[in-house]
């Protein structure tokens, strides 16, 4: 038995080391991309989208300031332990190591923070990923940029604000909390309890067995509670399943807001009919015709080198991929402006994102105006902005109906800050001082 | 002809029961303890030892406690995910709530939660056999689930569900590096492994033989088929809850329900019938098959990178890995432990064929 044992491990040992990368002056970008197991449809979209962003930046411009990239691809199948394989085995690829990595999946995320810190290489997750985490005094390499769950929901409540007429309105409103019962769908509870007090109104939880392809009785429920909204933190499968049940007890499904995971093509198209009207919170838009996409079509598709399919260019899962990309290589040109045009290891990138500033003027050069708000990463804040937007589903696409949504961030941050102390008393991190470093 | 049991004469009886009667797997096993345990350590870069050695050994201890259940006592058990989650929580709870405890009895206690959780399911095999047994333990999987993810007590009351391991120390000496939570894992597994080999040929563990080939049987030979059923039941959940804390602390640094659903379970259930029912050694040729074959796979695709599309090798990882596993149950449907103890009887036969 030992002999099967051995030459299995010497099989793997053998093709491990012939795996070595040459070690060039170019920046190595790890792309962690689940292109099978259930979630593949979003992986593909998400992470190839990254990818290509990389190689349209190769093919246009040779790179960042001159520095190319090279980038390869690792599956993770969305299991927190394959993130980890990837991660050990590609964060030292490259002349520098590894720029940054942009872990697939919450547990993913969660299950680096450890390693990332010690091995001083940052992690950006755009729309997912630990909250605390925007808490960048304790968690300095962990990147949760541009929006998070809890600033979505102070924004979708404003919005509802702005529709009922504003804050005052909400008082004695109904809003029923449609969440699917794992813990990111859980996650917003504490935020809106705070609203619910300081705003007056009320608010029910309902929660979904995962998968969530059975919620007629969840409705049901709902529709007796009678609410003036329902937010709904659908899932996959589960989105499609709640609306069917949502127009069959009779509830406006232009009175239902979900979040930005309820908020593709692949979550509404499944649902047909019952999906029109239905409004989801976001922080990008989608469809439209960016200068970026021409460019991607140009300089990637054109020459067979894209990742996803052409048509899904715009559409929803892309777009995100872009927006993780384009965090990550202005970070890194903004470090580069620091440490010189040469490829960066990690620590360097990771000063790039808490330097990093996205005006509309750099947005409108990158092609990008209008596609994701504002956004400015400091060392205490990782998140930097928190700007949502709305958008419906005609029956036929996402249409975009408001204008960038601030958050409140005099309900989130102690929150946040709440949270941060908390986990850096569970494992004994002294918070770093902002103020004293450049 | 070197590899027999002939001319090894045994002097006593204490000779009689070791482990390893054959001088030559004596030297084996030792030689691969210090290899393991010495050698590596100080070899290994940190990528085989953290993210390759170190699950591959946390989830073969899991298919022991999976392959005592299954295996030795047969009640199939599809909730060895909820028991190693069970050791989690238990594990983390200790450390935070009680932290004077020394980490490797906190473990050990984790482990003794899980085993008192596992045997209380047990109970329900007492009146139910077979497939409803299966189904029991779905549901004890479902119901741990459930339950770590709806008692705030449990998790501390994280926002986000899951909870941060502390970082492990010994006596004030830290134990966070790499080589340090590999060690913790090899001296766990190697010594309950030996606990379990011991556990295996003990009376228990004949009872558990028993009541797997036959209960009618087993009662009238004077054994106590309750006391069997529970305490297979009991010691599964103690190897899982111990590799369930293991994980958490040692590998994921984090206690996160989602590491032990039900895709662990089958994970785990499939290692101990790729590496043999009822062989100890089966739970480790079990694991290492599911833990490094795909990773194998997707290195040896990426060496021809460039020449296959990426998406491709995404899913040849799972072509390859699903042939290989129907092939293995076609071509030896009793586990990769049988095959390497038929390669052994050719060994001790060699030169002859019979």
């Amino acid at each position: 038995m030992k002999f099967v044992q051995g030459g299995l491990a010497a099989l793997c040992l053998f093709v491990s080391a012939g795996s070595g990368y040459a070690q060039t002056a170019e920046q190595f970008m790890p792309v962690s991309i689940y292109r099978t197991g259930p979630y593949a449809a979003g992986g593909v979209g998400i992470y190839g989208a990254y990818a290509d962003y990389l190689e349209m930046l190769n093919q246009r411009d040779g790179g960042i300031n001159g520095v190319k990239l090279t980038y390869q691809e690792c599956e993770t199948a969305y299991q927190p332990d394959r993130m980890i394989e990837c991660y050990e085995r590609q964060k030292g690829m490259g002349a520098t190591g590894a720029a940054a990595f942009t872990p697939s999946g919450t547990g993913g995320v969660y299950a680096l923070i450890d390693r990332m810190t010690t091995d001083k290489i940052p992690s950006v997750t755009v729309g997912y990923g630990r909250t605390d985490s925007s808490d960048g005094r304790v968690f300095p390499y962990i990147f949760p940029a541009v929006a998070n769950y809890w600033s979505e929901n102070t924004a979708t409540i404003r919005w509802i604000a702005e529709q009922e007429g504003g804050f005052e309105a909400l008082k004695g409103k109904k809003i029923a909390n449609v969440v699917m019962d794992f813990a990111a769908g859980r996650e917003t509870e504490p935020v809106l309890a705070t609203q619910a007090e300081k705003y007056g109104f009320e608010f029910t939880t309902f929660p979904i067995a995962p998968p969530g392809l059975d919620q007629r009785a969840v409705w049901l429920q709902v529709r007796q509670a009678r609410p003036d909204w329902v937010l709904f933190r659908g899932w996959g499968a589960a989105t499609a399943a709640g609306l069917k049940e949502a127009q069959r007890a009779g509830i406006p499904r232009d009175k239902i807001i979900g979040w930005w995971w309820s908020g593709s093509e692949e979550d509404v198209v499944p649902a047909g009919d019952a999906a029109k009207g239905f409004i989801t919170g976001s922080f990008h838009t989608v469809g439209g015709n960016y200068p970026v996409y021409d460019d991607i079509r140009a300089h990637v598709y054109a020459k067979g080198k894209g990742h996803v399919s052409e048509e899904r260019i715009g559409s929803a899962y892309f777009v995100r991929g872009i927006v993780h990309a384009v965090v990550v290589t202005e970070g890194m040109r903004t470090a580069m402006k620091k440490f010189g045009n040469r490829p960066l290891t990690g620590d360097e990138v990771r000063w790039g994102l808490e330097h990093l500033t996205l005006s509309t003027d750099r947005l409108r050069e990158l092609g990008l105006e209008g596609l994701m708000a504002e956004i400015a990463i400091t060392c205490e804040d990782h998140e930097g902005g928190g700007r949502a937007i709305m958008q419906q589903w005609d029956g036929e696409k996402w249409t975009t109906i408001s204008d960038w949504i601030e958050p409140d961030a005099e309900i989130v941050r102690p929150l946040i800050e709440q949270s941060a102390a908390a986990y850096a008393a569970e494992k004994g991190i002294a918070p770093r001082d902002c103020a004293s470093e450049g | 002809m070197f590899y027999r049991h002939v001319g090894s004469m045994k002097t006593s009886y204490a000779q009689e029961l070791q482990l390893f009667p054959v001088a030559q797997e004596r030297w084996a096993f030792l030689a691969l303890l210090v290899i393991g345990g010495v050698v590596l350590p100080r070899m290994a870069d940190s990528y085989w030892l953290g993210s390759i050695l170190l699950p591959f050994l946390i989830l073969s201890l899991a298919a022991i406690g999976a392959n005592v259940l299954t295996g030795y006592a047969g009640q199939i058990s599809l909730g060895s995910g909820g028991f190693m989650a069970v050791g989690a929580y238990a594990a983390v709870n200790l450390v935070i709530r009680v932290p004077a405890l020394p980490f490797p009895v906190t473990f050990l206690l984790a482990g003794v939660v899980a085993g008192a959780v596992c045997a209380l399911f047990g109970l329900l095999s007492l009146r139910i056999r077979g497939l409803y047994v299966v189904v029991a333990t779905l549901m004890a999987q479902f119901l741990i689930e459930w339950i770590c993810t709806h008692v705030p007590w449990l998790y501390l009351n994280n926002a986000s569900g899951i909870v941060g391991a502390p970082p492990l120390s010994l006596f004030g000496i830290p134990m966070t590096s790499v080589a340090a939570r590999y060690e913790i894992a090899f001296i766990f597994t190697v010594l309950l492994a030996l606990l379990a080999r011991n556990l295996v040929r003990s009376p228990e563990g004949r009872g558990w033989l028993a009541v797997r080939d036959k209960e009618t049987a087993a009662v009238l030979t004077g054994i106590s088929v309750p006391r069997a059923k529970i305490t297979a039941f009991a010691v599964c959940g103690f190897f899982c809850g111990v590799a369930g804390a293991l994980w958490s602390f040692l590998y994921l640094g984090n206690v996160d329900v989602e590491a032990f659903t039900m895709h662990r379970s089958f994970q785990i259930l499939f290692m101990v019938i790729i590496g043999g029912l009822g062989s100890i050694a089966g739970s480790f040729l079990g694991a290492c098959f599911i833990v490094l074959l795909p990773v194998a796979i997707t290195n040896l695709a990426t060496l021809l990178g460039g020449t296959i599309r990426p998406d491709m090798v995404a899913n040849l990882e799972l072509m390859i890995f699903g042939g290989l596993i129907i092939g293995f149950l076609i071509l030896e449907p009793r586990g990769l432990a049988s095959l390497a103890m038929r390669a052994r009887e050719r060994l001790r036969r060699w030169p002859f064929k019979y």
